[in-house]
């Protein structure tokens, strides 16, 4: 049993090196482009990128919404918002939701990260289903 | 006691680990982690893609156009007083810029005059971005009063009278300019600008159109002209997978340099990809340069592009309405604009002293010193924290900036003045 305390215990010093260099980053499975909860549960939102991420290019991304139930969400108003937490900015473009494609799909024009590197994509969502936010941990 | 040897020989295989970790991110040398390899490999020209489709130009890609547009950007007929062209201020011998903190046209402008290579994947040109394609710009110094200081008359005239063949082969018929007087346009000259407020509107229409053509042509020329390989993107072709790099194409210090610029140093959080620039427009707290008027920077070049004869939306462009997204989406106003200017590329950037958008520093060391300091910014918020770099550490990234010289990439005939030939008699 000791020696478990103390495998533990080199495990514990190990990690604490590896993290070290990695900062605030999410762990990896926090990552991607979905389905991903909002932070009161009302909404899960999947995004589906018209190309690879790739950075200093402009973006159009397709988003599916969903409620607490898993039925699609029509008529949200969807708000586009993210930065890079490692580097304290934000986007550099207004992206915003140019269509709504019916079936809880909208369309997003505009998106363009001008680094590689870990962004955060905020979408707040607004419906009779109420008030909600979504964040996304991508890596470009 | 077994336990107690093993407790001990625990915390001993723990210390060692942690030296050993400590002792390797200290002394990696040559190798680079996953991480690294990822930011550096996205530096290299290697990883620039193709030249992107520019469909505000449809003679983008044409090459009677080029031919067409290197020779109207050294032409000295495309200027008031005979005397300046765009190499004047874009010397082909000196990466297409002139040294000079102020350029120099038929009088002096408040800014320095930007490199072209590269200029295809920038989609705002320009210190401020006032312009959104390469031939807007190209018509942006023509009719300033300090550049070229001439008007779109004169020089469609100029047209008529020397390149009627080879425009009209591109463009179609030239419109009669028989009637139309040879100085006029919306410029500052009080002549020339009641002479263009005299024409009627099909005549301003027909003389923009040759105008907006010239501009065309200049940017299939300009579209050509590429950055070439530097020591720095052999340094990457070489490296391997597994993070080691060859020890014969940098020096120690190039490659110390080259970890500070991805890392402590912070400069990839501008200058990244493979222009070594994101694009956009930030405030460094570059100091105001001795200019009559201060310069707002991105805050008024902003309004300047929306607002702009000649952009993507306009009816010159030949884009439809939704190839325009980089002014669609654009950020428009914000306390974050104000002197905010476009990070420059640093390819070539040892070759081009002085540096900044007025030339303010002699010296890439200078740059450095300004970036380690941080000053408060004249107007508006600095956007740059204290790097805290030592000497040693401010030489290696100098080092490193000098390896990204890498000249001009195009065919040797399109860095010549094509009229200097046929004076020489070839």
């Amino acid at each position: 049993m000791k020696n478990k305390q103390i495998a533990a215990l080199i495990v514990a010093v190990f990690a604490l090196f590896t993290a070290s260099a990695c900062a605030t980053k999410p762990p990896a499975h926090q990552f991607g482009l979905g389905p991903r909860t909002s932070a009161q549960n009302r909404y899960t939102a999947t995004l589906e990128p018209s190309q690879p991420l790739k950075a200093r290019q402009m973006m159009k991304l397709q988003v599916a919404l969903r409620d607490a139930a898993g039925n699609p969400v029509d008529g949200a108003r969807i708000e586009v918002d993210g930065g890079m937490p490692q580097h304290g900015h934000g986007l550099p473009t207004k992206p915003r939701v140019t269509k709504n494609l019916g079936d809880g799909r909208y369309e997003i024009e505009g998106l363009r990260f001008n680094m590689g590197g870990w962004w955060e994509l905020h979408l707040a969502v607004q419906s009779p289903a109420g008030a909600d936010r979504v964040t996304f941990n991508l890596q470009v | 006691m077994n336990r107690k040897r093993l407790a001990a020989a625990a915390v001993f295989i723990t210390i060692i680990l942690a030296v050993a970790l400590t002792t390797v991110a200290a002394t990696r040398g040559d190798r680079w982690s996953e991480e690294e390899l990822d930011v550096v490999r996205g530096l290299s020209l290697s990883s620039l893609g193709p030249l992107p489709a520019d469909p505000t130009n449809r003679v983008a890609d044409d090459p009677r156009a080029v031919q067409l547009g290197q020779r109207l950007f050294f032409e000295t007929r495309l200027s008031s007083n005979g005397k300046v062209s765009c190499a004047t201020c874009h010397a082909a011998d000196r990466e297409f810029q002139d040294g000079t903190p102020l350029a120099k046209g038929v009088g002096t402008t408040d800014r320095r005059t930007m490199p072209i290579a590269g200029t295809a994947y920038t989609p705002f040109l320009f210190w401020d971005g006032r312009k959104d394609s390469q031939w807007a710009q190209a018509l942006g110094p023509l009719e300033s009063a300090v550049e070229h200081g001439g008007s779109r008359a004169q020089y469609a005239h100029v047209i008529a009278e020397r390149y009627r063949d080879e425009y009209q082969r591109l463009f179609g018929p030239l419109p009669d300019l028989s009637a139309i007087p040879r100085f006029a346009g919306p410029v500052p000259d009080p002549a020339a600008r009641a002479a263009w407020e005299a024409m009627s509107d099909e005549q301003r229409v027909a003389v923009t159109q040759v105008y907006v053509n010239i501009g065309k042509a200049i940017a299939a020329y300009e579209r050509r002209l590429q950055y070439g390989p530097s020591r720095f993107d052999r340094y990457v072709d070489a490296l391997v997978d597994d993070g080691r790099a060859p020890e014969d194409v940098l020096t120690r210090e190039e490659v110390a340099g080259l970890r500070l610029f991805i890392g402590k140093a912070n400069c990839t959080q501008c200058h990244d990809g493979a222009l070594f620039t994101n694009n956009e427009f930030h405030n460094t707290g570059v100091p105001a340069a001795a200019v009559a008027k201060p310069d707002r920077g991105r805050a008024t070049g902003a309004k300047d592009v929306l607002a702009d004869e000649f952009n993507c939306r306009s009816r010159w462009s030949d884009a439809k309405g939704e190839q325009c997204p980089e002014l669609e989406f654009m950020v428009a106003e914000g306390h974050t604009l104000e002197r905010a200017f476009k990070v420059p590329s640093l390819r070539n950037v040892a070759e081009r002293a002085p540096y900044m958008h007025a030339g303010q520093f002699a010296t890439l060391e200078d740059v450095l010193a300004h970036y380690n300091r941080a000053p408060a910014a004249p107007a508006g918020h600095s956007e740059v924290k204290p790097l805290r770099l030592n000497g040693r550490e401010l030489q290696q990234l100098a080092a490193f900036l000098r390896t990204l010289s890498g000249g001009t990439a195009a065919p040797p005939e399109l860095l010549r003045d094509p009229h200097q030939e046929v004076a020489g008699g070839r």
